[in-house]
Parts: structure tokens; C-alpha cells; sequence
């Protein structure tokens, strides 16, 4: 009998729950895109204002049509501070990833000691970067620092008074501080991937190696691109690390466009030039992340993570 | 069912609290304003933290609060970077202090500009007593087109050139009488293995000073007076290249210590190099006395520290008694501030700024305060020397150039600070370096 019943009223309440389900799932996100507009859409479109105006931070805002733009855009202090934010992405991009990704695995394990040494690794995560620039620049200090202490020559150079030693000691302390944050992405990545397919391997006859890079590897991909847009799109912002290791030094060696617009801005009281510099930030940060969405792909199928 | 309506009704109130919470947070950030309870009267004071001054003038509001309850003076204080900052967005947003303290000059002017400070001239012309008993030369950096909108206060800091005895005793040698000497020393000292000269770098006004002195030696007072003028192309002047091409030479000798492009002065490590004997000399200003007398063991207290005026440059131009450094501090008037706040604050000016009390206080620091006739009373103090010294460079100076960065706007003093980090790096030359400083005169 119930076989025989009309399909209509059958799907008409499917149809009511499952409309009456997405109108609360929107409503639900009211909350927090009424605070994504009041902190970020208006302060954004605030300052793309701002980027036509001339203003000192303190008198009054006058309109300046695309004088700020042809100031920025003709500086050429631009195209260095976009190479050196360039070169800080691309570089900590280099050494993290390789790095981060092979302490994931390895704490992936369930053994004790692995627990014990994430936390270990997890520390730096829990620092202050301006903290951990104040105690880096003691360190590394070529008078009084760790090289002079304990009277190493190899560790007594002027890390932060060269052009590449600064940019390269940049890159160490952000790798250094980054790479826990990153691990972590990947030790919950690698523990999502099925033990059968490590089983299936392994009776096939792969070795550790084998299994790395045929299994484990093409597995990750998706976390790989994850942990990629948080390492390209974060390295944009780059401030306070930089700020108070080097101020951008030596010279402008290490001034990245987060330091360009805050030197711009609240140093020399040009808050237009300043808010076209934050436009080209976004921008820049936008385009990098959809690019790297792009690279991923939209195959949802070729991971077999669990529950995916 | 019933679980999930409750959960998402438990969620939607967190959220709208947490939105809530953080809209009002926003709201609670206007800080103290104008009206901070009590009289009519009453007013606000935004100064600096760091020993000794923070509680000189601390001790000066309290004793102002105590002779006047009903129009008491309320302070806030801060450190010094975060104060630059903070006192310019409370001026943009029309949230100022009633008594704004400050360094004068360029950044007077563009609170000028903005009409956001009270003019004082006619105050000073009626209370002529208040503004006699100071330094004239502190009134320089105060006045913006010819009226004075500041009270100058505190004290007065010339930038010296301070020397460790021991290390001229070590390579038999006496502090340099011209540039000439200078540079003759450099390989003295670096054959020794100590650095001629300490340099903070890194916070790059330090490097300014040099520049400064250098440029008044050779060229004389005008030459900067006329980039102040904003008369065009001023840098270009023969000068300028003569003192930027003697400084990356003394650069290139190794005049500096290794790594001082890494060197702030926030830290103190420059001032660690001279009296822990690594470094011979330091150009720095009068404020570091203190900071060595107190870390540097016996450094000071058993007399090795030496301290002279920057020696001539052979040839030069300019009177060798000039100085340059920071001819006082400054006090203006917010102009948003309420008439009976206003006069609560001319009150604190004329009975409580730089007071006998004050000023005794100020010499007990180490200091010498702005105010005229004090050498008598420098005798009972441990640093009756140096005292008497800060106190005959400065009344003796033909000229007081006030600090470069403070007396240009903060837009010029932030390209001339890039500038002179890129000369002391060697990435531009003293060509290049008046191109570029000619492009942002008067702006």
C-alpha cells in the first residue's frame, strides 16, 4: 500500500525542509558578514578613498585625484619593495614547505616520543613575533650577541648589517617561527590518510620512500595547497618581525610593502600614498590566492582522504 | 530536532554578543578626552615614560594638583615611539590632550597647519616674566611664522662628542682638535683593535648627527637654514658634497664599528661599545650621560669619560661654538581644548613648568634645564663638570640648529632618514644624495 502512495506529497515536505534548512544556514551567516563589513569591506573601500586623496593624518582630507597613484607608482622604491616581497615569499615559501612538510610526517606517528617533541616543536607558535625579533636581534647582535659571547667567529657576522645576511636571517627567524604552525597543518593531514592504502603498499612490496612520495605526497595535495595560500597570502603582511629586527634595513634591503606603507603612512605623514600601497597589498594578496586555488584544481575525487 | 534549533539559538547568540562586544569595544577606544571629570577646569597632560623625566614631571603635576584642587591636571604617560604615533591620530581624530607635549619644530608646524594648537604669542607678550627667565635660542623651534604656538620646558641637549680616556691613553694620542685629526686616528685606533667611533645606525637619526655637524662646520648655519627656508635646490650647496663626501670617507676607513648599520640606539648597545672599551668616541647627545653614569660601572664616576664640542673641519665656514641637538622640549595648547581648560593649562605653565623645584630636580638628574642662571647651583652635584660644560656649549653657541628630523615635516625628515642610511650604506653618492633630498625641500 504504501508503495502505492502519489510521490507529490512526498516530496513537497523534502522540498520545504530542505529549502527552510539553506534560508537558516544564510541567516546564520548574517552575524558574521555584518562583521566582515563593519572591519573589512568598509575600512577597505575607506582607504581605496583615500588612495585619491591627500591627507597628513591630522588637518583636513582633500581629493587629489591619481596624484598618490602617479607618486606611488612612479617611486622606484616601489618595484624594489614589491622584489624584496617577492623574494621574502618565494624564499620562506622554499624553506618552510620541504621542511614542514617532512616534521608532519614524522609526527604523524603515534609514538610517544613524537608527542612529546610536537609539543616541544609547537613553542615558537606561541611567541609574540615582536618577541621573538627582540630576542633574535640580541642574538645575532655583532658586539654583544650569542657569535661574541661564547667567541665563535662563524657566529659573530653582521647578520643584520649586510644586504643578503639580513634578508637571509629574515627568512631563518619567519621559517623558524612558521614551520611549527605549518607542521601541525600537516600532521593532521597525513593522519586523515587511509591505512589501508599504506597497507595495500607495503604488501605491493614499497618501501618507506616509496610510499612517501606515491602515497603520502599525491594525498597531501590538498593540504599542501592549503598550507601554501597561508604561506604566500601571510608572507604579504609581513610587518612586526621585519619592523623591529631590521626597520627595513640595512638601507632598504629588507623593506617589504607592509614596511613601505607603515614608513609612508605614519612615518612620513603621506596617508595617501600610503593607502594605494595597502590597494596594491590587496590586490596582490587576492590575485595569489586565487592563482593557488586555481593550481589545485577543482577535482574533488583525487583525494581519498577519509569522510572526504 | 529540538537539540539542534537550541544549539543554533545558543550559536547565534554568541556570535551576535561576540559582534556586540567588539562593536563597543571599538566605541571604548576615544581614550581620555577632554573631559576627565572634576571641575570645569580640569585638564589633561600627555608625556613621556623613561627615567629620570617621567617622574620630574610627574612630581610637577602632582605639586600643580595639590596648590590648585579645583582645576586639577590629570597625566598620561607613554614611551616615546608609541607616543609619536598615538598623540598624532588623537590630534587627527580631535581627541588631544589640553597640554600637548612635543619636540617644536616640524611637527609644531603641521599641527599649525592644521590649526589644532593655541597661539601663545600675545599669552607670552602679557607674562613676559615667564618667557625672560629662559634660553632664548629655546624659543627658535616654538615660533612657526613668526608667532610662538609652545613653551619651551625641561632642558636643553647639545650633541657632544664623548671619548674614552683610556683607550687615547692606550694608543698614546689626545682627542682630535680638527677633522684632520679625526681621520688620522681612525687607523690609530683599528691597528689597536678598538673602533674609532660607536654609531647606533640602525635608528638613522643617529647617522643625521654627523651630518649636521659636518654640514655647520664646512658650510655654516646657512646652509640648513636655507633648506628650512625652502628656498629651491638648497642642498646643492658646494658644502654639502665636501661634508657627504668626508663622511663615507671616514665610512670607507672604517670609522665606525663593525656592524653599526645593525646598531639601535633604543638598545643602548652604542653607548655599551664606548664604556665597555670597545669603541674610542661617540657623538651623541647629553641625554646618554646619565645612561653610562648608571650602566657603565665606573666608567663615568671614575673619570674616564671625556666630552668635547665636534672639532672644526680645516677650511670650514661655520663658527666651531656651533652646536646642534635639541634646544629644549615643548608644551603647546590643544585648540580643542574648552576656554577654562585652556586657562587651567596657561596656569600650569606660568607657576608649575620648570619651578624652582623642578628645575633642582632636573639638575639633580644630570640635566640642565632651559632656565637662565642656574650654573650656581650646579656645584653641590656629583656632575658638577658636565653640567657646567652642557651649560657653556649651550649659552656659548652662535648657533643652535635644532635636530634636523625634528625641525623639517615629518615627510622630508622621513626621506632625508632614508637618504642618509643609504649614504652611511654607500648605495648612493653625495650627488645622488642632494638629488634626491632637493626633490622634497618645502614639502
Amino acid at each position: 500500500m504504501t508503495a502505492l502512495a502519489p510521490p507529490a506529497p512526498r516530496r513537497s515536505p523534502s522540498a520545504t525542509a530542505s529549502g527552510g534548512r539553506s534560508g537558516s544556514v544564510a541567516w546564520m551567516a548574517v552575524p558574521a558578514l555584518a562583521m566582515f563589513v563593519a572591519f573589512g569591506v568598509i575600512p577597505l573601500l575607506g582607504v581605496l578613498a583615500l588612495s585619491f586623496a591627500e591627507w597628513d593624518g591630522i588637518g583636513q582630507i582633500r581629493p587629489a585625484g591619481f596624484e598618490s597613484w602617479r607618486a606611488v607608482l612612479t617611486d622606484p622604491g616601489l618595484p624594489h619593495a614589491l622584489w624584496v616581497t617577492f623574494l621574502v615569499m618565494a624564499l620562506s615559501w622554499l624553506v618552510q614547505t620541504p621542511l614542514s612538510l617532512l616534521i608532519g610526517v614524522f609526527l604523524a606517528g603515534r609514538q610517544r616520543y613524537r608527542e612529546i617533541l610536537a609539543v616541544i616543536y609547537f613553542v615558537p607558535l606561541l611567541l609574540s613575533s615582536a618577541a621573538i625579533a627582540i630576542t633574535y636581534k640580541a642574538l645575532l647582535d655583532p658586539n654583544f650577541g650569542l657569535g661574541a659571547g661564547l667567541g665563535i667567529p662563524l657566529l659573530t657576522q653582521d647578520w643584520l648589517g649586510r644586504d643578503a645576511l639580513a634578508l637571509g636571517t629574515v627568512i631563518f627567524v619567519v621559517s623558524w617561527q612558521f614551520i611549527p604552525f605549518h607542521s601541525l597543518i600537516y600532521q593532521g593531514g597525513v593522519r586523515q590518510i587511509p591505512g589501508t592504502l599504506f597497507e595495500a603498499a607495503e604488501i605491493d612490496g614499497a618501501g618507506r620512500v616509496r610510499q612517501f612520495f606515491n602515497i603520502t605526497l599525491p594525498q597531501l595535495k590538498y593540504t599542501i595547497i592549503t598550507s601554501s595560500t597561508l604561506m604566500v597570502v601571510g608572507s604579504l603582511t609581513f610587518f612586526d618581525l621585519i619592523f623591529v629586527l631590521t626597520a627595513g634595513g640595512p638601507g632598504d634591503a629588507t623593506r617589504v610593502l607592509a614596511l613601505d606603507m607603515y614608513k609612508r603612512g605614519f612615518q612620513a605623514n603621506l596617508m595617501g600614498p600610503a593607502s594605494a600601497i595597502a590597494v596594491i597589498l590587496v590586490l596582490v594578496g587576492l590575485a595569489l590566492a586565487l592563482l593557488l586555488r586555481r593550481l589545485g584544481g577543482r577535482d574533488g575525487g583525487a583525494s581519498q582522504l577519509e569522510g572526504a | 530536532m529540538d537539540r539542534s534549533i537550541i544549539s543554533r539559538r545558543n550559536f547565534l547568540g554568541l556570535t551576535a554578543g561576540a559582534a556586540a562586544g567588539v562593536a563597543l569595544a571599538g566605541c571604548g577606544s576615544s581614550g581620555p578626552s577632554s573631559g576627565t571629570g572634576g571641575g570645569a577646569g580640569a585638564a589633561s597632560y600627555w608625556f613621556l615614560t623613561g627615567a629620570p623625566g617621567e617622574g620630574i614631571r610627574t612630581n610637577s603635576v602632582n605639586r600643580f594638583n595639590k596648590d590648585n584642587p579645583d582645576t586639577k591636571i590629570t597625566a598620561t604617560t607613554f614611551q616615546n615611539d608609541a607616543y609619536k604615533t598615538k598623540i598624532k591620530t588623537a590630534i587627527g581624530a580631535g581627541e588631544a590632550p589640553t597640554v600637548i607635549w612635543g619636540w617644536g619644530g616640524g611637527t609644531l608646524r603641521s599641527y599649525v597647519q592644521a590649526g589644532q594648537v593655541e597661539d601663545l604669542t600675545s599669552w607670552f607678550d602679557s607674562n613676559a616674566a615667564v618667557k625672560d627667565r629662559l634660553f632664548p635660542s629655546s624659543f627658535g623651534a616654538a615660533t612657526i611664522d613668526g608667532k610662538i604656538y609652545a613653551m619651551p620646558c625641561e632642558t636643553v641637549q647639545p650633541i657632544v662628542l664623548f671619548y674614552d680616556k683610556r683607550a687615547f691613553d692606550k694608543i698614546k694620542a689626545d682627542p682630535p682638535q680638527t677633522w684632520g685629526d679625526v681621520m688620522d686616528l681612525v687607523p690609530k685606533f683599528n691597528a689597536a683593535n678598538i673602533a674609532p667611533f660607536s654609531l647606533g645606525g640602525q635608528s638613522r637619526w643617529t647617522n643625521m648627527m654627523w651630518l649636521e655637524f659636518m654640514f655647520d662646520r664646512i658650510g655654516g648655519s646657512e646652509v640648513f637654514q636655507a633648506v628650512f627656508d625652502g628656498q629651491q635646490n638648497a642642498w646643492s650647496h658646494p658644502a654639502s658634497i665636501e661634508a657627504l663626501t668626508k663622511i663615507q670617507e671616514l665610512v670607507k676607513a672604517n670609522g665606525f664599528i663593525k656592524g653599526f648599520s645593525s646598531i639601535t640606539a633604543d638598545s643602548n648597545a652604542d653607548q655599551a661599545l664606548l664604556y665597555t672599551g670597545r669603541a674610542a668616541m661617540m657623538l651623541h647627545g647629553t641625554w646618554t650621560y646619565g645612561g653610562m653614569a648608571a650602566d657603565g660601572g665606573d666608567f663615568v664616576s671614575g673619570g674616564n669619560l671625556g666630552y668635547m664640542n665636534f672639532p672644526a673641519v680645516d677650511g670650514g665656514k661655520g663658527d666651531p661654538s656651533d652646536t646642534v641637538g635639541n634646544p629644549g622640549q615643548y608644551l603647546s595648547i590643544s585648540a580643542k581644548a574648552t576656554a577654562e581648560q585652556k586657562e587651567t593649562a596657561k596656569k600650569f605653565f606660568a607657576t608649575a613648568v620648570l619651578s624652582d623645584a623642578e628645575v633642582k630636580e632636573w639638575i639633580d638628574a644630570g640635566a640642565v634645564p632651559i632656565v637662565k642662571g642656574t650654573e650656581g647651583q650646579y656645584a653641590s652635584s656629583k656632575d658638577a663638570d658636565f653640567l657646567t660644560f652642557v651649560y657653556n656649549t649651550s649659552a656659548n653657541a652662535k648657533n643652535f640648529v635644532q635636530s634636523w628630523d625634528q625641525a623639517l615635516s615629518p615627510t622630508a625628515a622621513e626621506v632625508l632618514l632614508d637618504n642618509i642610511a643609504q649614504l652611511f650604506q654607500l648605495k648612493i653618492s653625495p650627488q645622488q644624495w642632494v638629488d634626491n633630498m632637493n626633490g622634497v625641500i618645502g614639502k
